[in-house]
């Protein structure tokens, strides 16, 4: 057979992420090691893997409502109402979905239609633009900058809009450069909306890990926002789920409705256990989200302070659990840094490119290592600067 | 303050003052003077290492023991419990509520060391009404460490 003919051209077009193929090397390598990996190093805390536990127990292995478990609704919205003080009603206004990814391309699907444009700030996470390709949309790349803190400022989001434009993507805190909007910065990118019929969707998966002292603002807590935003949100980050698969999206009911088809068709309901598990998670475990955060936090001192100590310039990421250094001084390009890197010194990190093309000089390394971890990969990627600085 | 008492507290004293100050934006000097400062004040206590000794040759018995006793006019429960943990078999001493009252963790060569330690010293002493001893057969978990818990990275490759 040629599959040639057979595939969608849509589907092929799109490449696979570049954050893969390192990977498969590091695997492969004795003594390597990984600034990489972008999940949390700390297992599920215990009271979640319990409540999961338990559930299986009590014979829970059926499927839940399509819009996920009612108990955990119910905790997603006191979650929301509790922490950010936005109101979402859990009978129409919250799905929970297999991952916050699955809420992203659910949304996306909902709202772009052919040919509608889909303004996505860069560098940022690989999913937005294959998911906004595949339904015909046409990705619009902003380019956030270094010197703005990697913020979307209202100057560079109101010279891209056109007739055309559907929807903004607001991926904050970012992965990979950390960077995160305050309120104010989101109050001037509201203020450009205004007045438009233009959507959002709020990636907010990381907002649980701020390290400033301005608490996160989900978009839909900025005046007038709620009726055109999607929030999405996750436990994989905030709780060390990532394993458990599970999400949620909370917005306007006419568009979760659709997201909610969408989800029933292809899904039918997200995984049981791990909603159990996750009522657990937004009803007790508040104190270990704050130790790991502040374990988050020490590490991102110590590897920003690190990177520094190099010589590299770095942006201190005041959100997720990345750095973003830059590595123009070497004159590699990031593919190339990360190559020679990973060859030479036997360190695994993810060059800026693979989260758009405005990446390029940089290189995104996690921190959700331990610190021993990170020292060690800091000495190598030290004696490899400084065998290339020119 | 609290910070570097949260450091100290996850990490053991494993972590450099280099380290601990590049965890907190500090500088190394500063770091240093303010645990010198905690230890001065004792808010810091001593650092301890854990030994999984069951992995040696050495023998340890561990056992717990609790005490009823009466207390004293016009000593409390203090001066009781100071005679009981200058011994350095003692290595805790907790007053307790409930069916007793002081809590005593004793570690010895042997049963019988730990055994002879209760009837010679324990028991005898003035107001004590009576002492319940209990062996530990098998430490699981101390000061929050899992004895036999090796935590390996075993996230694997994926995109994101």
């Amino acid at each position: 057979m040629n599959y040639d003919n057979l595939l969608s051209p849509v589907v092929c077009s799109i490449p696979p992420s570049g954050i893969r193929k390192f990977f498969d090397i590091v695997a492969e390598m004795k003594d390597a090691i990984s600034l990489g990996v972008g999940e949390p190093d700390f297992t599920t805390p215990w009271s979640i893997r319990e409540a999961g536990i338990y559930s299986l127990e009590k014979g829970r292995t059926h499927y839940t409502a399509n819009a996920g478990l009612m108990e955990l609704r119910q905790e997603i919205c006191s979650y929301m109402s509790r922490k950010y003080g936005v109101d979402y009603n859990c009978k129409d206004e919250v799905l929970v979905t297999v991952g916050g990814s699955e809420a992203i391309d659910l949304m996306i699907r909902c709202v772009v239609n052919p040919g509608d444009e889909v303004l996505i700030p860069e560098p940022s996470f690989v999913c937005y633009k294959p998911c906004a390709t595949l339904v015909g949309g046409v990705p619009v790349p902003i380019e956030t900058k270094e010197e703005d803190n990697f913020r979307l400022t209202p100057e560079q989001l109101r010279s891209k809009i056109t007739d055309k434009t559907k929807l903004l993507i607001l991926p904050f805190p970012n992965n990979p450069t950390g960077g995160v909007m305050s309120r104010a910065d989101l109050e001037a990118i509201a203020e450009v909306l205004r007045g438009t019929d233009i959507l959002v969707l709020s990636d907010e998966i990381y907002g649980e890990l701020r390290y400033d002292d301005e608490p996160h603002t989900p978009f839909s807590a900025i005046e007038g926002m709620r009726e055109r935003t999607v929030v999405v949100g996750g436990f994989s980050k905030t709780f060390a789920m990532t394993g458990w698969r599970l999400g949620y999206a909370v917005g306007p009911k006419e568009i979760i409705k659709q997201m909610t088809k969408i989800h029933q068709y292809c899904i039918m309901s997200a995984p049981t256990t791990s909603q159990y598990a996750a009522v657990e998670a937004l009803r007790a475990c508040d104190e270990d989200v704050e130790y790991m955060c502040g374990e988050y936090n020490r590490r991102r001192r110590y590897i920003v302070d690190g990177f520094r100590e190099m010589g590299l310039s770095c942006f201190e990421p005041l959100g997720a659990f990345y750095v973003f250094p830059c590595i123009k001084s070497t004159g590699f390009t990031s593919e190339e840094f990360c190559e020679k890197l990973l060859r030479e010194e036997k360190v695994a990190v993810v060059p800026g490119t693979a989260f758009g093309e405005c990446g390029e000089g940089f290189i995104r390394c996690s921190y959700a290592y331990s610190v021993e971890n990170i020292e060690e990969a800091l000495v190598r990627i030290k004696r490899f600067v400084e065998k290339y600085r020119k | 303050m609290n910070e570097i008492l949260d450091i100290l507290d996850n990490h053991g004293g494993k972590l450099t003052n280099a380290q601990v100050a590049k965890m907190l934006g500090k500088t190394e000097a500063e770091v240093a003077a303010e645990i010198t400062g905690l230890e001065k004040e004792h808010v810091i206590v001593g650092y301890k290492t854990l030994i999984d000794w069951d992995k040696t040759d050495r023998d340890i018995v561990t056992a717990l023991i609790e005490i009823r006793i009466t207390p004293q006019r016009g000593q409390g429960f203090d001066t009781f419990a100071e005679r009981i943990y200058k011994y350095p078999q003692v290595k805790s001493l907790y007053l307790m509520s409930g069916g007793y009252d002081l809590a005593v963790t004793i570690e010895g060569k042997s049963m019988k060391d730990v055994a002879l330690f209760v009837a010679q010293k324990l028991a005898p002493m003035d107001s004590v009404i009576s002492t319940t001893t209990h062996f530990v057969l098998r430490k699981y978990k101390e000061e929050g460490i899992v004895f036999n818990d090796k935590e390996e990275d075993n996230r694997q490759v994926i995109t994101l």
